[in-house]
């Protein structure tokens, strides 16, 4: 069981107040993931949720009881941290052994246990090693069996790929992805990368300045973002927003519309102008251009797409894919 | 990039330096070696003459000579053991957060700048004095029979004296070990149900251990040449109570005239010295690459 939920739940470092008053449901099993831009508290939140700083004020529920006051060991939550934290003087398998120890477990178990995380994460080569002797990746292995040794009623990972090279992270991406399958355990997720959020949440929150944006599934997000912070901040490239006339038309402060909702054509369209920069990735090319009296958009195409720098190009945005938000950035 | 013509000059603008700093050992050390061969007391000038190893067996069957050994290694010790333990206990304190963190710091780091003869002279005339010292006042405070520091347990009090003077900077050495510690790594040992104990046990302390080391290895080196502290208290005794092989060498040369004992004695002191050397560096070379 790993039902966590937070009531009214709010935080300050002195005067600042770094998490607002904030509800949030998540249930058993969920993949949960916290994004939002550096700074706006989901480190601070999953901290709150572990434990390690007390709420000032609200109520956090674990499985319906009343968790606000427990210590994080009594918590029966694991985290794995943004450095690892591995302990530095001891050996991998004593790594990983080191909760079950504490908890008084014998011997013979422990030993079986570890044996049985460093076979499901490809550790079995390295458990006499030191984490100082082992690369990135590794360490990152060691500290997420450290974490499901305890078998905890959920998992708290703060940023736990930021340190890792891209490619190694798409890697540990699915890892994480697969070992969420096959336990099926509460899985809090800590990002500043929307990536790493869209391809793995069962659930977003969306979080800016200490305050919840959004909560959803990745296409609710992606489909129907609440306002102009969520539906700049989720999909990649960034969605174009454009006010003025256009807007007006539409009857909108602000209309946005997702580089991959704009039809690219040479002869004939809504808007035209010139492309500044166009990025050929091979499978997509990402065209920027300079539409006249609009700004600059971006707007995808397939990577066959033959244009450069200077040609003229045409856009017709996709009329059903457009967003439209208030003065307030509320959609409409 | 060294050349190797650069190399050749960089060596014979060193050879000065080496040079100097060679004699500067090389010719006390021989001198001393030289005179412990001889019969070459003060008070019988001009009656120099070569005599083996004699020194050496009278400094050696001295039974001062135990006494003295076995009191240089109680006050290393002792004193390790003190500053030890209590520089870990009180940079556990200073690390927390409490109020005016910076003046209680400087005053725990103050006793290293009193030099030792003034400390020992305080510590003996305030605190240890059996009438007027602080020591016997609170005794008599609570009744009881004051104790006569230097003249009922004395060793132990040199070793309080020079803990006194020591503790700060195993604290000082220890506090910044303890601070370059990541607090994410006590947090994970918290989360992982490591109780503060435990947490000190598993994670603290093997994170201090090399701290610990360079102190040892740092008190050791000043602790076996303990003086000043025992001749402004003790003068060595009572009897040879509180003599250490340094306090012994200078007895023999400067209080007995004897100057070749004396120089034996404080050879042997130099082989003592090298023969802790090696086992420390062995403890050193375990500790220090990890
Ligand atoms: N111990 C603290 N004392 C005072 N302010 C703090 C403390 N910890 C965090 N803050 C402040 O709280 C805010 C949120 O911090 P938090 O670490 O939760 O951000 P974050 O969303 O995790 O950012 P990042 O993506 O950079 O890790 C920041 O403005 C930070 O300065
Ligand atoms: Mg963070």
């Amino acid at each position: 069981m790993g039902q966590i939920i937070l009531q009214d739940v709010t935080k300050q470092f002195g005067t600042v107040e770094v998490i607002k008053p904030l509800d949030l449901d998540i249930q058993d099993g969920e993949f949960v993931v916290f994004v939002g831009p550096s700074g706006c508290g989901k480190s601070t939140l999953l901290r709150l949720i572990a434990g390690l700083e007390d709420v000032t004020s609200g109520t956090i529920l674990i499985d319906g009881q009343d968790a606000t006051l427990t210590p994080p060991a009594k918590r029966r939550l694991a985290m794995v941290f943004q450095s690892y934290a591995l302990y530095p003087h001891m050996s991998v398998a004593k790594n990983i052994a080191f909760p079950l120890r504490m908890a008084g477990l014998p011997r013979a178990e422990i030993d079986k246990k570890v044996k049985a995380a460093a076979a499901t994460l490809n550790l079995t080569d390295y458990l006499d090693r030191r984490p100082g002797q082992l690369s990135g990746g590794q360490r990152q292995r060691v500290a997420i069996g450290r974490a499901i040794v305890r078998e905890p009623a959920a998992f708290l990972f703060d940023e736990p790929l930021s340190n890792l090279d891209a490619a190694l992270r798409v890697n540990m991406r699915l890892e994480i992805s697969e070992l969420h399958n096959q336990l099926q355990t509460t899985m809090i997720y800590v990002t500043h990368d929307q990536v790493e959020a869209m391809t793995m949440a069962d659930k977003i929150v969306v979080l800016s300045a200490g305050r919840i944006e959004q909560v959803g599934s990745p296409l609710e997000l992606y489909r129907a973002p609440k306002n102009t912070f969520v539906a700049g901040f989720i999909g990649s490239p960034k969605m174009n927003f454009i006010d003025g006339r256009d807007a007006q038309e539409a009857g909108a402060a602000q209309i946005g519309i997702r580089p991959e909702h704009l039809r690219l054509s040479m002869e004939e369209g809504k808007w035209s102008g010139l492309v500044t920069v166009s990025e050929h990735l091979g499978s997509d090319t990402f065209l920027h251009v300079n539409v006249d009296g609009v700004g600059t958009l971006t707007a995808r195409s397939d990577g066959e797409f033959g244009v450069r720098h200077g040609d003229r190009v045409h856009l017709t945005p996709i009329e059903e894919r457009i967003h439209r938000f208030d003065a307030d950035g509320k959609a409409i | 990039m060294a050349t190797q013509h650069s190399r050749a000059a960089a060596r014979l603008m060193m050879t000065p330096a080496v040079i100097l700093l060679l004699l500067w050992m090389i010719v006390p050390l021989s001198m001393t070696l030289y005179f412990s061969f001889l019969r070459y007391n003060l008070l019988m000038p001009g009656m120099e003459e070569w005599i083996g190893f004699m020194n050496y067996e009278f400094f050696l069957t001295d039974p001062a000579f135990f006494a003295a050994l076995t009191n240089t290694l109680l006050l290393v010790g002792g004193v390790l053991l003190i500053t030890i333990v209590g520089g870990v206990l009180l940079a556990l304190l200073l690390d927390q957060p409490i109020f005016g963190q910076g003046i209680v710091r400087i005053l725990v780091i103050a006793p290293f700048f009193v030099m030792p003869t003034v400390s020992a002279l305080v510590w003996k005339n305030m605190f240890m004095n059996p009438v007027s010292g602080l020591f016997a006042w609170i005794a008599k405070g609570f009744g009881l029979q004051p104790v006569d520091f230097f003249a009922e347990i004395p060793l132990l009090s040199i070793i309080l004296i020079v803990a006194w003077q020591w503790l700060p900077f195993a604290t000082l050495i220890l506090l910044t070990a303890l601070q370059s510690l990541d607090s994410e790594q006590l947090e994970a040992a918290e989360m992982d149900g490591a109780p503060p104990l435990s947490r000190f046990r598993s994670i603290i302390l093997p994170h201090l251990a090399r701290a610990i080391t360079v102190v040892i290895l740092i008190q050791t080196i000043f602790l076996l040449s303990v003086f000043a502290e025992i001749l402004v208290t003790t003068n060595g005794g009572p009897g040879y109570a509180t003599t250490n092989i340094t306090f012994l060498v200078y007895a023999q040369s400067l209080l007995q005239f004897d100057v070749g004992g004396g120089s034996a004695g404080g050879i042997v002191a130099v082989i003592l010295a090298n023969i802790v050397a090696i086992f420390l560096m062995r403890m050193i070379g375990k500790n220090l690459d990890i």
